[in-house]
């Protein structure tokens, strides 16, 4: 019997059954899958995309394994994707992946959802789609202590590092320009990089979302050397992205996300990264009441 | 794959601007680079061929330390570190007030470690010259000097022509790892793109097919200098004169 005559029986008697008893199958049948469970299912293993420097969201550990809230949210959804999928064995890969490379490799098919500090922006919903929101932040200056630098305007005739392809490159060229101010700008490649250009005293500012902008002073060797300056200059939530026009996987993920809002499960989840963070015990950030906001927004009931 | 195709956003403004930028700083960081490891490297290369036990060691050194580093880690080390390692004046000089800190940095970083290589082609063109060459230009009553200047160097070269090409044409795809230390080069360029308008394919492609007219360009060039420069019939033929 060849495999295709195999599956309109199996679909027959499937459809005669569900006719004739009047109940749906407990679990999605394999030909039904589309999309994102569909690869899942034929590779056998899922792929999360993870940031090596975003600390507490996806960042490498000292053990070498990537780790942050983010992870753990990801990982929850790869528990629901193994269940879905009835696979208890299904294999989780780790990607690292840049603010260059996420979005073409999510859209490729390298890693099927990536789990880092990635800003929800209606330009990227032109080529990737989000879960809830987990995360709000925004801009901000980080500059060594005692520079006089507190906003944008102080830096004017000084020196600027922007890591390129995130949403605050934008934001601050933007403001540069908008201003007319005489900031010179060094392009670097991720936040390791563009902290260790104001460590070295390259640059006179580093600017990403504040929140990175502690987890950045955390690792220092002097955090007391540097202080996060200025108003927020944009707002930027931040989201789990997976592929555009899949609608079964985004509900799968968003179904874990709602119900870890609803049982309260995430505020233990955001303790224990945030309160304080892994890499100091001196920085703590509790949730702000926008984030606890977002939370119950997006807390659907089942 | 899921990806909506968008081949008019290269020419749209600013990003063809941008991409036309990029193949310039390609070109500004390459070509300067090229000054810097032809005549480091053909210093090192004879050196290396000289009868003076100290000075080969010091030309070996050179080349093997250049050579077998990655270049993007020796990048990584002109730019990060060696700032650190001078006096605090210097190195803030270096970080500061030296013009065009990235590009400059690039271009020596760049130009030393492909002077390694190219040291090793003009060692290995000069080394393939038969000894009875340079036996008769001793006997002849050469010095040294004159025999490399009149008898080695003019062959050597010309049988190296193909080997530098090649080399030549690396320095080119090696420049695109500048934007490592914050030159917008081509691919630079086109990640900037992408970061704006998250169609990568598009952008990337461009940045291929520049890359490949570029390297094209030299190869054309390159094959002229060879024909000129020639030997009649001192490699092809060489067994039947």
């Amino acid at each position: 019997m060849t495999r295709r005559t195999h599956w309109i029986r199996r679909g027959l008697l499937g459809a005669f059954a569900a006719a004739a008893f009047g109940l749906a199958p407990a679990s999605v049948p394999a030909q039904d899958l589309y999309g994102t469970l569909a690869k899942i299912d034929d590779a056998g293993e899922m792929v999360i995309g993870h940031r090596e420097t975003s600390i507490p969201f996806s960042w490498i550990g000292n053990d070498g394994e990537p780790q942050g809230y983010s992870i753990d949210l990801c990982l929850r959804i790869a528990d629901a994707v193994k269940e879905a999928l009835g696979k208890p064995d299904l294999g989780v890969r780790f990607v690292p992946v840049t603010p260059q490379t996420r979005i073409p490799l999510l859209a490729n098919g390298t890693i099927d959802i990536e789990c880092g500090s990635t800003t929800n922006k209606l330009s990227r919903q032109e080529q990737v789609a989000y879960l809830p929101v987990t995360f709000i932040t925004g801009t901000k200056l980080l500059v060594k202590t005692g520079s006089g630098v507190e906003t944008l305007d102080d830096l004017s005739g000084k020196r600027i590092a922007l890591a390129q392809g995130t949403t605050n490159e934008r934001v601050i060229k933007a403001a540069i320009e908008a201003g007319g101010l005489d900031v010179d700008v060094l392009n670097v490649k991720d936040h390791a990089e563009g902290f260790l250009s104001l460590e070295t005293d390259r640059v006179d500012a580093y600017s990403t979302d504040h929140i990175l902008l502690l987890g950045l002073i955390t690792r220092s060797r002097d955090p007391e050397n540097y202080e996060v300056v200025g108003d927020f200059l944009s707002y930027d939530p931040y989201a789990i992205m997976v592929r555009r026009d899949d609608s079964a996987f985004q509900l799968l993920g968003t179904r874990v996300l709602a119900d870890l809002f609803r049982s309260g499960e995430i505020r233990e989840i955001y303790a224990q990264w945030f309160e304080p963070f892994p890499t100091s015990d001196d920085v703590s950030e509790p949730p702000t009441e926008l984030l606890e906001a977002a939370w119950s927004l997006n807390a659907l009931p089942e | 794959m899921q990806y909506n195709w968008n081949w008019g956003i290269l020419l749209q403004d600013p990003y063809l601007g941008w991409l036309i930028s990029g193949v310039g700083w390609t070109l500004a960081v390459a070509s300067a680079a090229w000054v810097i490891a032809f005549t480091l490297g053909s210093v090192v290369g004879v050196a290396r061929t000289l009868p003076n036990r100290w000075v080969r060691g010091i030309a070996t050194a050179y080349v093997e330390l250049f050579r077998n580093i990655p270049l993007l880690v020796q990048l990584f080390i002109w730019y990060f570190v060696v700032p650190e390692l001078l006096p605090d004046d210097w190195g803030r000089w270096v970080k500061r007030d030296l013009p065009l800190p990235e590009y400059t940095t690039a271009v020596v970083g760049l130009g030393v470690y492909t002077a390694s290589r190219v040291a090793e082609q003009v060692r290995s063109g000069i080394e393939s010259i038969s000894r009875g060459q340079s036996m008769a230009g001793y006997a002849s009553g050469l010095t040294s000097a004159q025999l490399y200047r009149y008898v080695l160097l003019p062959v050597a070269y010309r049988l190296i022509v193909p080997p530098l090409t090649s080399e030549f044409l690396t320095i080119f795809k090696n420049s695109s790892l500048a934007l490592t230390i914050g030159v917008l080069e081509l691919t630079a360029q086109s990640r900037q793109i992408t970061e704006y308008t998250f169609q990568g394919f598009e952008a990337f492609t461009a940045a291929t097919v520049m890359y490949v007219v570029i390297t094209l360009l030299v190869t054309a060039g390159m094959s002229l200098v060879e024909r000129r420069a020639r030997i009649p019939g001192f490699i092809a033929g060489g067994t039947d004169r």
